[in-house]
């Protein structure tokens, strides 16, 4: 192994210019906050209480406040008791108390002593020396009633509801509710199960009209589908003009729901969330590389959700991501590893592949990777390809993008596979000429890793001159059904690596779920196939693997595993 | 952790000559014996053929109940599968496409509710957690079967075995609550 050269450390950035900040006091405690914070657009704003609030580790209850949506300031669970710096009208300077500190007008009016007034903290701006008590008694009094009436018309139908675990409502209830209810009428009932979309089921008694679906529906899917009907308490959230709620974004609303209003129908009645092991994650159906949270239980994935990145997707995903996962499980997954139609271990397998590509003759191997593959596997495949003087190409997959996170990239790891030179001019360029190759019968050995070549101009006329043909893939397709060596793979879910999204983004995809018989993750049995080949070893783990990578490829220079981190770093493509 | 001696009294003559234990286990026995033999009593029971009859408020295995209409009540929360310490308990979630609950607006109901009695150690926290009275610790104390599986219960025949317990009929209330309001699409 060479020496690996460690890059001179990059000239450290200048440093950002000063934030202004303002003196709060959180709960007695005096802070400096910054002055302002970015709204959800990004665009700086007056700092409001509850984000100062935040800043001193307070976290204030809210419903309707997002950090990624427009401030509404209509579920009122936000209110604070606060108050300002008396201030002498002719000086404009603070009045002091006779100790010297500063006197504070509280947010009680003076004509009904004791009355609580507060703010809704979402909405209020901060100001110099303002003391927000985000625990005081009126406070706690003001949280009371608010959930005392939101609760007026709820159901209470937690037992079939499948937000229970993760609603707010309950949360808020237990943390600062009260057990009693000053209502005894009778609650107003409201359509059930109202079927507002392809994905999403609308439950209107359980809504507490937070109208965060609304926002994001309207200034970030940019799809104004939702609104609310009717009046008082007969409000119900309502998909008008064309009835339907049906965005490739309508699942978000789903996460951005702090009760069980609205639920998703693939996730309908389908696993209480308690049960769910979270796993962090990648979702691997475009260029995006968005950020996800894998809920699976004993092997089994229930579903996906996006995972805050800024840097990357925010806290949203597209529901074609989000619902990529059912294939994963499918009953005709490759499970065995197949040598000339014959089940062998995994052992035989990769020493017979191994045996004969060392025979094989320079310039008589051509390899075909896909960029659905993990960096790590592509690197491996790399190194085999150099050795053998083999030909490397991948399989371009384009689609359509749109306005908010679907890239026209299909294929989550191209910047991988040009990185690690396995295509690094267009992807697909040499497909005609390995074809070609075959038919001429230069080409003579094929290996094939997750992508179905049948599709992409090598025919199974082709595939049947060649004296072998070594394919990896997880589901079965025409191209696995004439391979001479068939290994059957891992998808994302079970296997770790990184991604490299279009962007330049590289993220890491954790375990969720083991793979199902003898499927193994490809960077495994890559990583002896290419010490059986090259003679080259050390690479046993996925860390040391990356690292191994890390030094050898420019691109990545001064990475290494653990420094990635769950949110990935930015590499230069 | 600190530790506390205990001191332990030696045992005294008496004590070591053991005899006075031995003769007083005897006396049991002698007791039995006249009981049984000269008086006609019996102190032993014919099981299996002849059952103890268990008091109010026993602890034996949980079965699932219907209410007094016969609708299953269970409604899939999953809070016993949750709670159960020794995990006998396995529900399989009805999914978005299972079968409508026999209770109209209750919604879901277990596609499949599996006990293991084998696992099961009759702690009865199933029956406490239980928000819908669906699940009650019975009489049954002495379970047995041929195999393991056949061991491990299934939702007809807990159904079978726990008969009906009738109850408040929150979700009946519920829907005639939102018929009374008109506003209801049933």
């Amino acid at each position: 192994m060479s020496a690996p050269a460690i890059p001179a450390p990059a000239p450290a950035a200048p440093a950002p210019p000063p934030v202004e900040t303002l003196t709060v006091k959180v709960n007695g405690k005096t802070l400096q906050v910054p002055k302002t914070h970015p709204d959800w657009q990004g665009k700086p704003q007056p700092t409001t209480m509850l984000q100062a609030a935040r800043c001193g580790g307070v976290d204030i209850p809210h419903y309707c406040y997002h950090d990624k949506l427009p401030i509404a300031g209509n579920c009122r669970m936000c209110l604070v008791e606060f108050g300002t710096l008396m201030m002498d009208p002719a000086t404009r300077k603070p009045i002091l108390n006779e100790d010297g500190t500063p006197k504070i007008s509280k947010s009680v009016l003076p004509y009904e002593p004791g009355t609580p007034r507060g703010a809704i903290s979402c909405a209020t701006p901060i100001s110099p020396g303002m003391e927000i008590y985000a625990d005081s008694p009126a406070t706690k009094q003001m949280r009371e009633s608010v959930l005392e009436s939101l609760l007026i018309n709820h159901p209470l139908d937690c037992t079939i509801c499948d937000q229970a675990g993760e609603c707010k409502l309950q949360e808020y209830s237990v943390e600062h509710g009260q057990a009693g209810s000053h209502f005894v009428e009778a609650k107003v009932h409201k359509p059930k199960a109202v079927d507002l979309g392809p994905r999403i089921v609308l439950d209107d008694e359980r809504c507490i009209l937070c109208t965060r679906c609304i926002r994001f529906t309207k200034d970030i899917a940019g799809d104004d589908a939702l609104g609310i009907v009717n009046r008082g308490s007969y409000n119900t959230i309502s998909a008008f003009q064309t009835g339907k709620f049906d965005n490739n974004y309508t699942l978000n609303t789903v996460d951005l729901c702090p009760v069980g209003a609205l639920t998703s129908k693939d996730f309908r009645f389908k696993m209480r969330v308690w049960f769910l092991k979270e796993t962090k994650s990648l979702c691997t159906g475009c260029g995006t590389g968005c950020n996800i949270t894998v809920g699976s239980r004993e092997g089994i994935i229930h579903r996906y959700e996006p995972r805050e990145n800024d840097a990357v997707n925010g806290p949203w995903m597209c529901d074609t991501g989000r619902l990529n996962y059912k294939w994963i499980g499918r009953p005709d997954r490759l499970t065995e590893v197949r040598v000339n139609g014959q089940k062998v271990t995994w052992a035989t397998a990769v020493k017979d592949i191994g045996s004969r590509l060392i025979r094989a003759s320079s310039g008589s191997v051509a390899l075909i990777a896909s960029a659905r593959q993990t960096t790590e596997e592509l690197f491996l495949l790399k190194s085999l390809a150099t050795r053998l003087g083999a030909v490397t190409d991948s399989v371009p997959r384009e689609g359509e993008a749109d306005h908010l996170l679907v890239n026209a990239d299909r294929n989550p790891n191209t910047n991988g596979t040009r990185l690690t030179g396995i295509a690094f001019t267009e992807a697909g360029m040499q497909l005609p000429l390995i074809a070609a190759g075959i038919e001429a019968g230069t080409i003579r050995t094929l290996i094939v890793f997750g992508e179905d070549v049948t599709k992409h101009g090598i025919g199974p006329e082709l595939l049947a001159k060649l004296e072998m043909l070594v394919v990896s893939d997880i589901l079965p397709n025409a191209t696995t059904a004439v391979a001479t060596h068939l290994l059957p793979g891992a998808s994302h879910a079970e296997k770790r690596g990184t991604f490299i999204s279009v962007k330049g983004r590289l993220q890491k995809l954790t375990k969720a779920v083991e793979s199902p018989g003898d499927a193994r993750a490809e960077w495994e049995f890559l990583h002896e196939l290419v010490h059986d080949v090259t003679g080259r070893n050390g690479f046993t783990s996925i860390e040391g693997l990356f690292n191994l990578m890390a030094r050898e490829t420019p691109a990545f220079a001064g990475l290494e595993w653990a420094n990635i981190g769950d949110k990935g770093v930015d590499v230069k493509i | 952790m600190s530790t506390k001696v205990v001191a332990r009294a030696p045992l005294t003559f008496y004590e070591r000559t053991y005899l006075p234990t031995i003769l007083s286990g005897l006396k049991v026995t002698a007791k039995h014996f006249t009981d049984t033999v000269f008086r006609g009593k019996t102190v032993t029971m014919e099981y299996p053929e002849e059952r103890w009859v268990v008091p109010e408020g026993y602890r034996g295995a949980p079965y699932l109940v219907k209410d007094q209409e016969g609708a299953i009540k269970c409604v899939s929360c999953q809070l016993c599968e949750f709670v159960c310490p020794p995990k006998a308990i396995r529900i399989t979630p009805p999914g978005a496409d299972g079968a409508p609950a026999d209770r109209t607006n209750a919604e879901k109901m277990p596609k499949e509710f599996e006990i293991n009695m084998l696992r099961c150690i009759f702690c009865g926290m199933c029956q406490e957690v239980c928000p819908e009275e669906a699940i009650f610790l019975q009489k049954d104390y002495s379970l047995t079967g041929e195999s393991r599986a056949e061991m491990i219960f299934d939702k007809a025949k807990l159904l079978k075995l726990g008969g009906t317990h009738g109850g408040v009929q929150k979700w009946k209330h519920k829907l005639e609550g939102a018929k009374a309001q008109e506003v209801f699409p049933v």
